[in-house]
């Protein structure tokens, strides 16, 4: 028998009290339900095999309404390798603003849930977690500065008051804290580990530092100036967010995107995921004492970025891409020079991956350490290379695909250990499908404008909702506007990969010896700036 | 192993003479550079790197510094894990609130005279993300800063050549 769709066991269980919105559209359907059958709701999606993407809340008092809590699940659609999204939204009345939380049915809603409570002041009923996440300790009580009664710029004084570590205790149980400034040239985060002998029992993450104001900050600006700010959401993913920022303002203002420009995004997607992909394996194995691997990865790296900065005009692709196109074309001369740098690149980089494989004392440190098992990954609802890595088909090219992957056949790259090991694989095997892909984009690159029209203006209904997914180097980003009563930036929500994915270091670390984390920590590679915003 | 040695031997030396965005010599640049880091510094100069609050896009090209086109070890310039051993700081990204005390803390941490570089737009003058409830923008507005790097990124050549203006300085 097959199973009815995800709305229709939703309409029967609640009725009258579920409301289909008239934004809906295809592969993304928008609800609402009262905020007391959320969690009811969760778990009918959850037992339909469908995973709980972001959770976030917004302030809508400019509308004369109240708050309101939205939910985004990715479902996955019968007999295709294709998901959709659900999103529902709740109203959460000013004076008792409460839900149900979804901690039962998702280990995602748990740091979701702490950050809709730090920055609206919602709290999640029977969440297992009181404290708040990335507002650090210090900040002013009562202060949440996502509501709209909070100017950016509210006066800030710090308070007194102390975070809550988990302790362990226990004969020869000892602590070790890090961070946030960390040994190398990374960015900052807290890790404090319970450890016995060299074995880790727990790790604990406390993040936050690098909280910028993101979300609010793009209230202030125009949807224009929005593109420039996404870029810097993270600065490793920068093509990969602003194109998120792109499609959900394209959505929500219905802008069509010239042909040529959707291959160019997807050319410039591909090439910040070999950049990044090739940085990262070089520095995994120098993390397991393999320099070797570094200096020549790097080098590859390096050339990338060049050839970025002589065709686009800058090595890590900031600011090429606007709402409505690109804003950078390539011409006859630019597409040779490409392709010649893929059949070079692509030789050298097999020869190093050769030597990948074939070194023992390498091979030592990254088979069997820091395994997140498919239950794991699954359980917590990771995304990305990470997930892939455990056996998790996640790849939103695949998946969830916007023009042009509709049409290029993307071919996900799996893997079933969930090892340091399966981690590289699965960016080595990225890497190879990125440079077929580029090819294949080159040769099939259609004619056209490539630039949005000069008169392209951002003019969307009030209360008009629009959606962005992109699967980055890193994975699944999912970004969310909304316009509010005079068109302007109501609301912008940002998920990035590592806002689900930080939960799967700390399961991966478990039983695994402290001088592997740093190894362990590598293979993710999560984002601070990207999870804090 | 006969790999890798095919392999470093077909690579062969890529360290460059030239900047590549500017046709300044590298080695001038760096050769000054050098006798700089001779002179003053004992012949090694030796940089802590901290993320105030950067998108890590300063980090990246930070790191590109290192890269074997660029090495820049090879005019006495080190990176450390310590503000203890520091004799310059590199301090990226507009001040968040959250980093604002644990920058002060390693700004006193690193012994005197130390050479603080604010390294890109958001260090430099607070970027896209200026002054707010969570950032409080540009470096100097938490700590003295001795030189500032334009550029979002800054390009490692740019690093390379600040990192001369601000020995030269002190
Ligand atoms: S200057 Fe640019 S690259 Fe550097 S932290 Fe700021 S936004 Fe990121």
């Amino acid at each position: 028998m097959v199973a009815p769709p995800v709305e229709q066991v939703l309409a029967e269980q609640f009725g009258g009290l579920l409301r289909i919105d008239d934004a809906s559209r295809e592969g993304v359907l928008i609800l609402s339900l009262p905020a007391d059958e959320i969690h009811e709701a969760a778990r009918i999606v959850k037992k339909s095999g469908g995973r709980l993407a972001a959770e976030w809340a917004t302030d809508d008092t400019p509308f004369g309404r109240e708050l309101a809590l939205w939910t985004a699940f990715a479902v996955p659609v019968p007999d295709s390798a294709k998901d959709r999204f659900i999103l529902i939204r709740s109203d959460v009345p000013i004076r008792n603003p409460l839900f149900p939380t979804l901690t039962g049915s998702f280990a995602a809603a748990y740091r979701f849930e702490r950050i809709i409570s730090s920055f609206f002041g919602i709290d999640s009923i029977g969440h297992p977690d009181r404290r708040p996440w990335i507002r650090h300790e210090d900040w002013p009580d009562g202060f949440f500065p996502l509501r709209k009664n909070v100017s950016i710029d509210a006066p800030f004084v710090r308070s007194e008051g102390s975070y809550e570590w988990i302790r362990g205790d226990g004969e020869g149980v000892y602590e070790i804290p890090v961070g946030p400034v960390h040994a190398g040239i990374i960015e900052p985060g807290h890790f404090r580990f319970q450890a016995v002998g060299e074995t880790i029992l727990n790790l604990e993450e406390r993040l936050g530092y690098v909280h910028k104001g993101i979300e609010k900050r793009f209230e202030s600006l125009s949807w224009a100036e929005g593109a420039r700010l996404a870029g810097r959401i993270s600065g490793d993913s920068t093509f990969a967010h602003a194109l998120a920022w792109c499609l959900a303002v394209e959505e929500m203002a219905g802008i069509l995107v010239p042909p040529r420009a959707a291959w160019l995004r997807a050319l410039l997607l591909e090439r910040e995921r070999i950049a990044n992909h090739l940085g990262d394996i070089g520095a995994i194995a120098n993390d397991a004492a393999f320099a070797f691997l570094l200096a020549q990865l790097s080098r590859l790296r390096e050339e990338v970025l060049r050839l970025n900065r002589s065709l686009f005009g800058h090595r890590l692709l900031m600011d090429r891409i606007v709402p409505g196109g690109v804003s950078a074309d390539l011409d006859a001369k630019g597409i040779e020079a490409i392709l010649i740098e893929m059949d070079r690149l692509s030789a050298e980089f097999e020869r190093l991956v050769v030597i990948y494989d074939e070194n023992p004392s390498l091979q030592d440190r990254v088979v069997t350490t820091g395994i997140v098992t498919k239950k794991t990954a699954a359980d917590l609802g990771l995304v990305g290379f990470v997930a892939r890595a455990s056996g998790i088909p996640s790849d939103r090219r695949v998946r969830f695909p916007f023009p042009p992957y509709d049409e290029l056949m993307v071919r996900e790259a799996t893997r079933s250990n969930g090892d340091v090991n399966d981690r590289v694989w699965v960016r080595i095997e990225e890497v190879r499908e990125s440079i077929r892909l580029i090819r294949e984009i080159l040769t099939r690159l259609p004619g056209g404008p490539a630039l949005p029209s000069e008169s392209l203006q951002v003019r969307p209904q009030p209360g008009l909702t629009g959606l962005g997914v992109v699967e980055g180097w890193r994975g699944e980003i999912v970004t969310w506007v909304q316009a509010g009563p005079s068109g302007e930036v109501h609301r912008v929500m940002v998920r990035d990969p590592s806002q689900v994915n930080w939960l799967g270091l700390e399961r991966a670390v478990l039983g695994n010896i402290v001088p592997d984390f740093p190894l362990c920590n590598k293979s993710f590679n999560q984002s601070y700036s990207g999870h804090d915003l | 192993m006969l790999r890798i040695l095919y392999q470093t031997l077909r690579t062969g030396l890529v360290t460059e003479k030239t900047l590549p965005e500017a046709d300044k010599k590298i080695e001038i640049v760096g050769n000054a550079l050098r006798e700089e880091v001779h002179k003053r510094f004992h012949r090694s100069l030796t940089i802590r790197e901290i993320d105030a609050g950067s998108c890590n896009g300063c980090e990246l090209e930070i790191h590109a510094m290192n890269n074997p086109h660029y090495d820049c070890e090879r005019f006495g310039v080190h990176f450390t894990a310590s503000p203890r051993f520091a004799d310059v700081l590199f301090v990226t990204g507009p001040v968040s609130r959250n980093m604002e005390i644990a920058l002060k803390r390693t700004v006193d941490a690193t012994p005197a005279p130390k050479i603080v570089v604010a390294v890109g737009d958001c260090a430099a003058c607070g970027g896209v993300f200026g002054t707010s409830y969570a950032s409080l923008g540009a470096v100097e507005n938490v700590v003295p800063v001795d030189v500032k790097v334009p550029g979002c990124p800054p390009s490692p050549a740019a690093l390379i050549r600040a990192l001369l203006e601000a020995v030269g300085r002190k």
